[in-house]
């Protein structure tokens, strides 16, 4: 059974659907309301307040917490600021991706990890000769997740103008109604928006402050499936969605890498040694064989496809999850899709696949597969830009 | 003459549908400018800050019909075109009580239940049989209207496809549809529904922007054309524009200025530059000439030709049929910067007021309104269309406080007075309007904080539409598909050569749509115009 968050007083008595998930061993909540559609749109237009207390968060200090990051973290860890939070992921020794995450810098030596999976145990074993500490506080702090074009001044409302000048992924300690928070500028919806972490005890009274102060900014409490819409459109990719963690791997083909899944940019090669290092680098001088793209799939044919049949087209009013097989124009299978939406904002029908290297360049016509009627067809899918959506306000 | 005094196309107008066609022709690699006389873009579809803090959607207040293809051909998303959805149709009765429609199909039918168990069970069914009709008319919105005069084999064959698709209606659906044609919105509510309740909110879809009431014949056709925004699945298409409906045109203008357009604001057109009755460029109020190969008109009929051609270079029957284009504007505007939340009859939360909220309690009442119109004088309890846009966009007002907008049937343009006198009727009807809120919501007027009152002669003077009529003329049966404005001439093609169409006055028709803008590009673009 999976087990309650701090903010569940909070969440359950909002949470009027009564639809729940399991994250992470965690109750979350799909969406409060019958429909996640009012969810979606105060993300993109107000506000929305998620509890996002289930991501895995590890601390790690000690003299060498720089050193021990930089070694186990595919990005150069010694290039970050203090008060500076990057986005990272990390690989095997064969440059197969675990998972992907942020690193807060505190300080030369006080870090902070996020993560998707637990990955304690691997930090330990990797953890040999350097000095320092590691310990799992994901049950010891709880995660406010505040996303949207307001989401600035309703922080502000809830502790001071310090908010005002703090910088895409970068982080502060502030005091929220006598208690001690950090806030990072970051998130999963790829909008103006912040996370924020306090101790388990004040998470109540963190979710009212905020409520509170969010009413005249259009604040909704807002689930799982509102997310997952801004997700794609973020073109942000997800660990056991888009792809797996080399860990749990059974077949070497299910294993991704991160020059194959749009994350070869957090990649640093040149440098000492680190985990993966001599693999990712014969990878980049090969070249990847598959690639993650953005799909934009034709809605005029999709359309066309459902008119035949006289019926209006049929998107589901969520994200989806089940993969589905891409092909090229002659019909042969290269790829697959892994997730999509409909995007309300930008009225396009999305996917993010992963697809053969040779079928990755923007512009390029595929086809995807779609069922009317129980029968299978395939429509024009073109590969795009990532993120699909990408408001000025994210950064600004 | 210097080389920037010439276009290629020169764009009278700058509404969101002037917009979109320069911004269709200009991706197209045309050398185009769009001239508008006020100092904001958007005509009818226009945000102002008139009061400190609070951006009104001035005229027009949601979008419904606007075409999705169009968002993505010009990458508008991208341009700050954002949409937030209407959550449900609010009707406050005088006696405290309410009906809420919401797009919650369980909800809805458990409300009107409340009232008639027997339409709640037929409120679906009606929806699904609706859909059905709309589809059709899809099909005519989004392509230039069938010239069923033609003996062009392609055209014979437009008219056949949309004749086709009747076909496929089926006979029960078909005849419905003919049915359609000819009813009162009421008369076509009745075939289905009980309870006035529900008929009258319903059955104002088929009046706005017409000077018909709701058991006039034909407005059951109007009706069929707005709820197609309503149940346009994919796209749950009625929605506030988030920054007001000016965004939308903002998002229209940024994308044409994309692919290169020019747009210029406080430049009015004063007439049409004619040479061998060919036009060949506009001149400016201020005598300034401008030169183009084609001049398109986003500007109402009777402007254009009256105002910018002149009767002079017409030939009569054509200048007959503009002038019996009947605009014959109803309704009016009343904007409300307000300091507290007017509820409405429901004080558990505010989620009844996140879309629309009409006062039509009753036919009768909407039969009254329209009595008095019909003798000159504008309804001394009128049919009120409100959103408070606020609620679910805080970019237009300060924390707390509201804008409550408010659209006003009937307030004729013609009132006994005349015209013109309108000024000195505007507070009155302002009041009138007051007055009818504070009877659903006790201390309203203790919180307006500013008032704006756009009369039907205000729409004209300021915002150019002749007669006020909201839709560029009306948008009743006869004034549709190929006699929008004018038999033989609903293809954006005017008799002047080189002179061309692109507004609401044309197939097909008003709202905040873009098709017609859209249709008269791709028209000019495939047909040799530019
Ligand atoms: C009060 C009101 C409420 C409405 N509510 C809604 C609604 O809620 N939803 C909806 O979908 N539709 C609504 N409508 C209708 C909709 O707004 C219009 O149909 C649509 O905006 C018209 O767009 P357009 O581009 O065709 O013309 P317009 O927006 O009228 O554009 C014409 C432009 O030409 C300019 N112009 C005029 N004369 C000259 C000249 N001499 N020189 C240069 N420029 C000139 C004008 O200033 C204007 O900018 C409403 C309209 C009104 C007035």
């Amino acid at each position: 059974m999976p087990i309650e968050s701090p903010f569940h007083p909070q969440t359950a008595k909002r949470c009027k659907s009564l639809r729940w998930k399991d994250w992470s061993g965690y109750y979350a909540v799909c969406a409060y309301d019958t429909y996640a559609e009012r969810e979606y749109f105060a993300l993109r237009h107000s506000a929305g307040l998620m509890d996002v207390t289930p991501l895995y968060k590890y601390d790690v200090c000690g003299a060498d917490a720089e050193d021990f990051l930089t070694h186990v973290m595919a990005r150069d860890i010694r290039k970050l600021a203090d008060g500076q939070v990057s986005y990272c992921c990390w690989c095997d020794e064969a440059g197969k991706l675990l998972d992907d995450g942020t690193v807060w810098r505190f300080s030369k030596d006080r870090f902070r990890v996020t993560a998707a999976e637990p990955c304690l145990a691997w930090f330990f074993e990797n953890a040999h000769g350097f000095e320092v500490s590691l310990s799992d506080v994901t049950d010891r702090i709880a995660t406010a997740s505040l996303q949207g074009p307001t989401s600035r001044d309703i922080l502000k409302q809830a502790c001071g103008g310090k908010i005002e000048g703090l910088r895409f992924f970068r982080m502060t300690p502030v005091s929220i109604d006598g208690f001690e928070a950090i806030v990072t500028r970051t998130g999963y919806t790829g909008d103006l928006g912040f996370e924020i972490w306090v101790d388990n005890e004040h998470a109540p009274r963190l979710w009212d402050v905020l409520s509170e102060a969010g009413k005249p900014y259009g604040l909704l409490p807002t689930g799982l499936d509102a997310l997952d819409v801004a997700r794609v459109e973020a073109g942000f990719i997800m660990n056991g969605v888009d792809y797996y963690s080399a860990n749990h791997c059974l077949i070497e083909s299910r294993k991704s890498t991160p020059y194959e899944s749009g994350l070869g940019w957090t990649v640093h090669l040149d440098r000492e040694p680190f985990i993966g290092q001599s693999a990712l680098r014969a990878e980049k001088y090969r070249g990847p064989d598959r690639r993650f793209v953005g799909l934009e799939i034709d809605w005029d044919e999709f359309e066309a496809l459902f008119a035949k049949h006289r019926l209006p087209p049929e998107v589901c009013s969520a994200a989806w999850r089940d993969p589905k097989p891409i092909y090229n124009l002659k019909g042969q299978h290269v790829g697959h899709a892994t997730s999509g939406a409909w995007s309300p904002t930008l009225k396009k029908n999305l996917a993010l696949a992963t697809v053969q290297a040779s079928h990755a360049k923007i512009g390029a016509e595929l086809r995807f597969e779609v069922t009317v009627e129980y029968v299978r067809h395939t429509v024009k899918a073109v590969v795009v830009k990532k993120p699909f959506f990408d408001p000025e306000r994210k950064r600004a | 003459m210097s080389t920037s005094n010439r276009y290629d196309v020169i764009v009278i107008g700058g509404g969101h549908n002037g917009l979109i066609c320069a911004a269709y022709l200009a991706k197209a690699g045309r050398k185009v400018l769009v001239l508008e006389r006020r100092h904001v873009l958007g005509g009818a579809a226009v945000t102002e800050e008139l009061y400190p803090g609070f951006k009104f959607s001035v005229c027009s207040y949601v979008v419904s019909l606007f075409r999705p293809h169009i968002i993505r051909d010009l990458e508008l998303a991208k341009h700050g075109f954002d949409l937030i959805p209407l959550e449900c149709s609010h009707l406050p009765l005088p006696d405290g009580d309410s009906l809420c429609r919401w797009a919650d199909a369980h909800e809805t039918r458990r409300e009107i239940a409340r009232f008639s168990a027997r339409d709640a069970e037929i409120y679906p069914e009606f929806g699904l049989a609706m859909s059905k009709l709309s589809h059709f008319v899809k099909a005519m919105i989004d392509s230039p209207a069938p010239d069923p005069a033609s003996l062009n084999p392609r055209e014979l064959a437009n008219l056949l496809r949309l004749g086709g698709q009747l076909k496929e209606l089926g006979p029960d659906l078909m005849h419905l549809q003919m049915r359609l044609l000819t009813m009162s919105a009421v008369d076509f509510l009745d075939l289905w529904f009980e309870s006035d309740i529900l008929k009258a909110p319903m059955s104002v879809s088929g009046i706005i922007g017409t000077f018909l009431g709701v058991r006039s014949p034909g407005t059951a056709y109007v009706l069929l054309h707005h709820y197609m925004g309503e149940i346009d699945g994919a796209f749950r298409s009625w929605g506030f524009s988030r920054g007001g409906t000016g965004q939308v045109s903002m998002a229209c203008a940024r994308a044409a200025q994309s692919y290169g357009a020019e747009i210029r604001t406080e430049c009015s057109v004063d007439r049409v530059l004619l040479k061998n009755a060919s036009a060949c460029g506009v001149v400016l109020e201020n005598g300034d000439e401008i030169f183009a190969q084609t001049v398109v008109s986003g500007v109402d009929p009777q402007r254009t030709f009256f105002g910018f051609v002149g009767e002079e270079n017409l030939d009569p029957e054509f200048a007959a049929q503009i002038r019996r284009y009947k605009l014959r504007g109803s309704s009016a505007k009343v904007n409300y910067a307000v300091d507290k939340l007017p509820m409405f009859g429901r004080t558990e939360n505010d989620l009844h007021l996140r879309g629309d909220i009409a006062i039509a309690p009753s036919i009768a009442y909407l039969e009254k309104a329209y009595d008095q119109a019909k003798y000159g004088d504008f309804s001394d309890r009128p049919y009120l269309n409100i959103v408070i846009p606020s609620l679910v966009d805080p970019t237009v007002a300060p924390p707390g406080k509201h804008i409550v907008s408010c659209f006003v049937q009937y307030a004729p343009y013609k009132i006994k007075e005349g015209p013109e006198h309108w000024p000195k009727r505007s507070d009155a009807l302002g009041d009138t309007v007051t007055d009818t809120i504070e009877e659903y919501c006790p201390g309203f007027r203790d919180s307006i904080l500013f008032r704006q009152v756009l009369t039907p002669w205000d729409l004209e003077q300021e915002f150019g539409l002749t007669e006020g009529n909201i839709f560029h003329g009306e948008l009743s049966q006869e004034q549709l598909l190929f006699q929008r404005p004018a038999a033989g001439w609903a293809r954006y093609r005017t008799p002047i050569s080189n002179l061309w169409m692109c507004g609401s006055g044309t197939h097909p028709g008003g709202g905040i749509m873009g098709a017609p803008g859209e249709l008269a590009a791709k028209t000019m673009l495939g047909g040799g115009g530019v």
